[in-house]
């Protein structure tokens, strides 16, 4: 029927046109955002606030992030930042690493419920925890500090576990079983064994807690007190209620330096991003 | 010593950390939830033990109450919508396309902005006056409102801010979408099922487990939504975006009400775990599971 396989495939035409329109409409409208973002932040004060709008600045006004990294003390967020995401990703790798272990390469009675314990304290609010974690690190005089911080995270997070487990899971046992043969000690086999084997999904996780610690908020505004300690999300967000929200090529100046890092960091690592956040959702 | 015992302090010592870090940080300050919210607590002192005070008074709060209706209409609205913004997207981007890798990123990256860094910058977008939105919206000839300054509207912006950062379920969504068999689809052609029919009775029921999990994440995000109100808004206009988790941080670290915040939590806590019951529930029956 050679007339409906023609029909068919214009059909196919049809959708395929109508497919790529809608993600050029949708990728537009998820990219424009961010460009204004970049284009504020070059623009001077006058042409900010010009109506209508400046589709694209006339002079490219490279100074504005001079000016904004100087208004706000940059460079000692940047500084805090930094402090905790380093240490943050150390505390994590440690700690989730030995825990995946156990939960993936030991073998002891009530191991899948207890892993089942685990990821139910994903599910825990925040809210619920923050009134008495505030409370104990105020008592042991941790708050206006950056310990809150990065502290608990050397006592493994649940999604960490997660994902190291899964990526452990798939290592043969034989491999495991050969070494102990050989009188290796499970510590052993970890440190030589399973994680030189696991570099990318110890990558992925310290990508994830980089960028977690990155971009954490609320924890911040919770514990820290003096702007000397603020991290950059934070002092961002100190910076825009200061200044009342008329400066706005200056605040998307700022905005773009908090972002930039992310971003850079994303297009470096991208593979193992999309990889990582895939294995996410296969096994939820 | 046996080497069973051996064995299971083995699995304590790789264990420790997480069992110190559940007990400190997760154990205790719910229990301690619990126990403050029975008490009037201001820090400054030690907790008084007032019995079921502070849930009387919430009863009566008409704040509290005000607080958990915005927050019901935010996430009646954030969750049906994010679920089909991201599905509609993974959907459209599993097709035969060109530059998928690219328009994936394109998706993708502003879910990785901070949160700070997305508020301002949707603050700006959003604005009344000057906004780039209500430019557009004018251009295109439709009513632009001014959406940080209405209460009617100011919902909606937190929405559509929330949705702009929807890329991690969209990535999720794709992933789970390539592991479904292309044999299952070309029975479906077979059987005269169109691109809608395919949607329906083979897609969405192949990836049912994922939306489960991704609902059920949204749900429990949506209920505690903080940071973008906190900065675009702060709870204006009118109170009209002071959500529930808002009027819980100011009580207990702006009014230092410290175990009425607690009774707060706890209730949440509860309205969450109902939720996610009923969900899944829901979920045990809709939900298909392969090779189960």
């Amino acid at each position: 029927m050679p007339a409906n396989k023609k029909s068919m495939k214009k059909g196919n035409l049809l959708q395929s046109i109508v497919v790529h329109a809608l993600l050029i409409i949708g990728a537009i409208a998820f990219m424009f955002p961010l460009y204004w973002m970049v284009v504020t932040a070059l623009k001077t004060l006058p042409e900010v606030l010009q109506s209508p709008p400046l589709w694209f600045p006339k002079k490219l006004l490279w100074s504005n992030f001079k000016t904004a990294i100087n208004i706000i003390p940059f460079w000692t967020y940047t500084m805090n930042t930094v402090i905790v995401c380093v240490l943050s990703v150390i505390g994590t790798l440690i700690s989730s690493t030995l825990v995946a272990y156990a939960f993936s390469r030991l073998q002891w009675k009530g191991r899948e419920f207890t892993f089942k314990c685990v990821l139910a304290t994903m599910m825990i609010p925040f809210p619920v925890l923050m009134v008495p974690l505030f409370v104990l690190f105020s008592k042991i005089g941790w708050v206006g500090s950056l310990k809150p911080l990065w502290a608990p995270t050397f006592f493994a997070s649940a999604f960490n576990i997660f994902l190291l487990r899964q990526f452990f899971m798939t290592i043969p046992m034989e491999l495991s079983e050969a070494a102990r043969i050989d009188g290796c000690s499970e510590f052993g086999i970890l440190v030589r064994i399973i994680l030189p084997l696991s570099k990318p999904v110890l990558l992925v996780v310290a990508l994830f807690q980089f960028i977690y610690s990155w971009n954490d908020f609320l924890a911040p505004l919770i514990y820290l007190t003096r702007q000397e300690t603020f991290t950059l999300s934070l002092g961002l967000q100190f910076y825009q209620s200061q200044q009342g929200g008329s400066q706005w090529n200056y605040l998307m100046a700022a905005a773009t330096l908090v972002v930039l890092p992310v971003l850079v960091l994303y297009f470096i690592a991208q593979r193992y991003f999309i990889e990582g956040i895939s294995l996410t959702g296969v096994k939820g | 010593m046996t080497n069973k015992q051996k064995h299971i302090l083995k699995v304590l010592a790789f264990l420790s950390p997480w069992i110190i870090g559940f007990i400190v940080f997760q154990l205790y300050p719910i229990a301690s939830s619990v126990y403050y919210s029975f008490c009037y607590y201001d820090i400054l002192r030690p907790p008084g033990f007032v019995g079921l005070d502070n849930y009387r008074s919430l009863l009566t709060d008409e704040v509290f109450l005000h607080s958990l209706i915005v927050t019901g209409i935010y996430a009646a609205l954030a969750i049906p919508l994010s679920l089909i913004v991201s599905l509609f997207f993974a959907i459209l981007l599993n097709q035969k396309i060109f530059g998928r890798g690219m328009f994936r990123v394109i998706y993708f990256l502003p879910s990785l902005i901070p949160m700070a860094a997305l508020g301002v910058l949707w603050k700006w977008v959003l604005h009344g006056e000057h906004g780039i939105l209500n430019h557009i919206l004018r251009l295109l000839h439709i009513p632009a409102p001014n959406w940080l300054g209405s209460t009617a509207w100011a919902t909606p912006a937190m929405v559509m801010t929330g949705i702009w950062a929807v890329g991690g379920s969209i990535v999720i969504y794709l992933a789970a979408l390539q592991d479904v068999p292309k044999s299952l689809y070309e029975s479906a052609e077979i059987d005269g099922a169109g691109f809608f029919g395919k949607v329906r009775h083979v897609t969405l029921p192949m990836i049912s487990p994922v939306i489960y999990f991704n609902l059920v994440m949204t749900i429990i995000a949506s209920l505690q939504v903080f940071v973008i109100p906190y900065i675009i808004t702060e709870g204006g206009p009118a109170r009209s975006t002071y959500y529930y988790a808002l009027y819980l941080f100011d009580n207990a670290f702006r009014f230092l009400r410290m175990g009425y915040a607690s009774a707060m939590a706890i209730i949440l806590f509860l309205i969450i775990f109902t939720l996610t019951m009923v969900t899944t529930k829901i979920a045990s029956k809709k939900v298909y599971y392969a090779g189960k």
